[in-house]
């Protein structure tokens, strides 16, 4: 049974430092949780600290700063400092809203290594859209002051159906800001995203197209900037290999100190989610139920357990399974192996049937304190 | 984009070279991203600092570890390099 047995397991390499839930955007895609207004409490400058010194010492290397928005932390330059003492590399992901040329060089002079700058579509009437703020221009300000600075910068753009038919812009403007990398990440449908999928997933055709015009900008930016493509798993016929498994390379701290093996897993019931508060990384990492429950394969079900491919992609997301099938232990409904498989097929027609309609029919649902507490209540 | 022979090749600012005690490795870091260096590749990185050349990075190593015929294996890893933007060469 998942979680009775400890399997021998290689320690974190990656910590998600989710610094806040406080986010001045409202993006109707956003991976926090649907109830993050019911998380209030935030980790000490000093917790954090421990955090760190803590997930470093077991060999955890890269470090990401995120939250929602890190850049409202106001430790955030002394927390910077303290993970490049301790040898990380830190990157630091941001919508560049409340960034200044005065932070970008009091973040480089206390180590920050990289900044990963999102903006939500090409064109200034969009992307204010679906940031749900003004925004546009000072994001590409900022762009401009990471790469003056010697940052390298890794542009990130989420894809959906709003956006995807700007593919072609959006690929002109990382050239035009000097991204050293290009993040295409083709939303995938948790939280706020799950919410919003009939009026955020594309059709096969769109993205089949963008994803064309995709393989032809890398081809010919070779050399120059990196494409980082997050595959639309809805359209593909097996799993990712979600956090390359399950307590094996990544752990996130969320803004009130709960320890997880993925973002999303404080969704996923009965894991008993420890917290940093009450246990050392170490402990949480070896000993903690919530890290051991899917390690290794003793936990899968049919088809995932005789399936040949079960140690490429462990069955692929639980957290997918969990929210399209009821069944946590069930394989990732997008393996075509699935007997769920059919859930998809829904959601990809339900969204097509839904691109037929006005959206001011169902209006999106943007990311902030409001509907969080309305959709929580419910 | 292939190596030149005569200009000086420096390890990229882009990236950041580190040793790694958990790992017992050097290990390279970059936005995202790790990857593990053996030992001679690690060697030869360090020697990337902007002052040498192909050759000059040749004889040190060869100096350094009392060996020769070291030349097309370091040019072999440095074409990767070069290919994976670990290292720069500059005017």
């Amino acid at each position: 049974m998942a979680g009775s047995n400890k399997t021998n397991s290689t320690p974190p390499r990656w910590l998600l430092a989710e610094l806040t839930y406080a986010c001045p955007l409202q993006c109707p895609y956003c991976s926090n949780p649907i109830d993050y207004a019911n998380y209030q409490s935030e980790l000490s400058t000093e917790d954090w600290k421990r955090v760190l010194s803590q997930a470093r010492k077991m060999g955890a290397v890269q470090l990401g700063f995120s939250g929602g928005e890190p850049l409202t932390r106001k430790d955030l330059v002394e927390l910077v400092k303290h993970a490049r003492d301790l040898g990380y590399y830190s990157n630091l992901i941001t919508s560049g809203y409340g960034m200044t040329e005065t932070k970008i060089v009091q973040l480089k002079e206390a180590g920050l290594d990289h900044i990963q700058i999102s903006i939500q579509a090409s064109s200034q009437e969009l992307n204010d859209h679906i940031a749900g703020t003004s925004s546009f221009d000072h994001k590409k300000s900022v762009a401009h002051l990471i790469k003056k600075h010697g940052y390298p910068m890794v542009l990130c753009v989420v894809i959906h159906r709003e956006n995807i038919h700007q593919m072609a812009q959006i690929l002109e403007m990382a050239e035009e800001l000097g991204a050293d990398y290009l993040e295409l990440a083709n939303t995938q449908y948790y939280g706020w995203a799950h919410v919003n999928r009939d009026l955020l997933l594309p059709t096969k055709e769109q993205f089949q197209q963008a994803e064309k015009l995709a393989q032809a900008f890398k081809d010919r930016v070779a050399g120059k900037m990196k494409i980082y493509y997050v595959v639309p798993d809805f359209y593909e016929d097996r799993p990712k290999a979600c956090m390359n498994g399950w307590g094996t390379t990544f752990l996130t701290i969320a803004p009130d100190g709960v320890a997880l093996p993925c973002h999303s897993a404080r969704e996923l019931p009965g894991l008993d989610c420890p917290n940093v508060n009450d246990y050392s990384i170490e402990t949480i990492w070896n000993e903690s139920r919530a890290f051991n429950f899917f390690r290794g394969v003793d936990w899968m079900k049919e088809p995932c357990l005789s399936c040949d491919e079960k140690s490429k992609d462990f069955g692929g997301c639980r957290c997918q399974a969990y929210l399209l099938t009821g069944d946590m232990y069930a394989a990732d409904p997008v393996c075509s192996k699935s007997s769920d498989r059919a859930v998809i097929e829904q959601a990809i027609d339900s969204a097509k049937t839904a691109s037929a309609i006005s959206t001011n029919e169902k209006p999106l649902i943007f990311r902030n304190s409001k509907n969080s507490k309305i959709m929580t209540r419910n | 984009m292939t190596l030149n022979l005569d200009k000086p090749i420096k390890f990229s600012p882009l990236h950041r070279l580190q040793w790694e005690e958990a790992q017992q490795k050097d290990v390279i870091l970059y936005p995202e991203g790790m990857v593990e260096l053996n030992q001679s590749s690690a060697e030869i990185l360090k020697c990337c600092d902007g002052t040498r050349n192909l050759d000059q990075i040749v004889s040190e190593l060869e100096l350094k570890f009392a060996t020769s015929g070291l030349k097309n294996d370091i040019t072999n890893f440095l074409e990767i390099a070069l290919k994976n933007g670990w290292i720069q060469q500059n005017q």
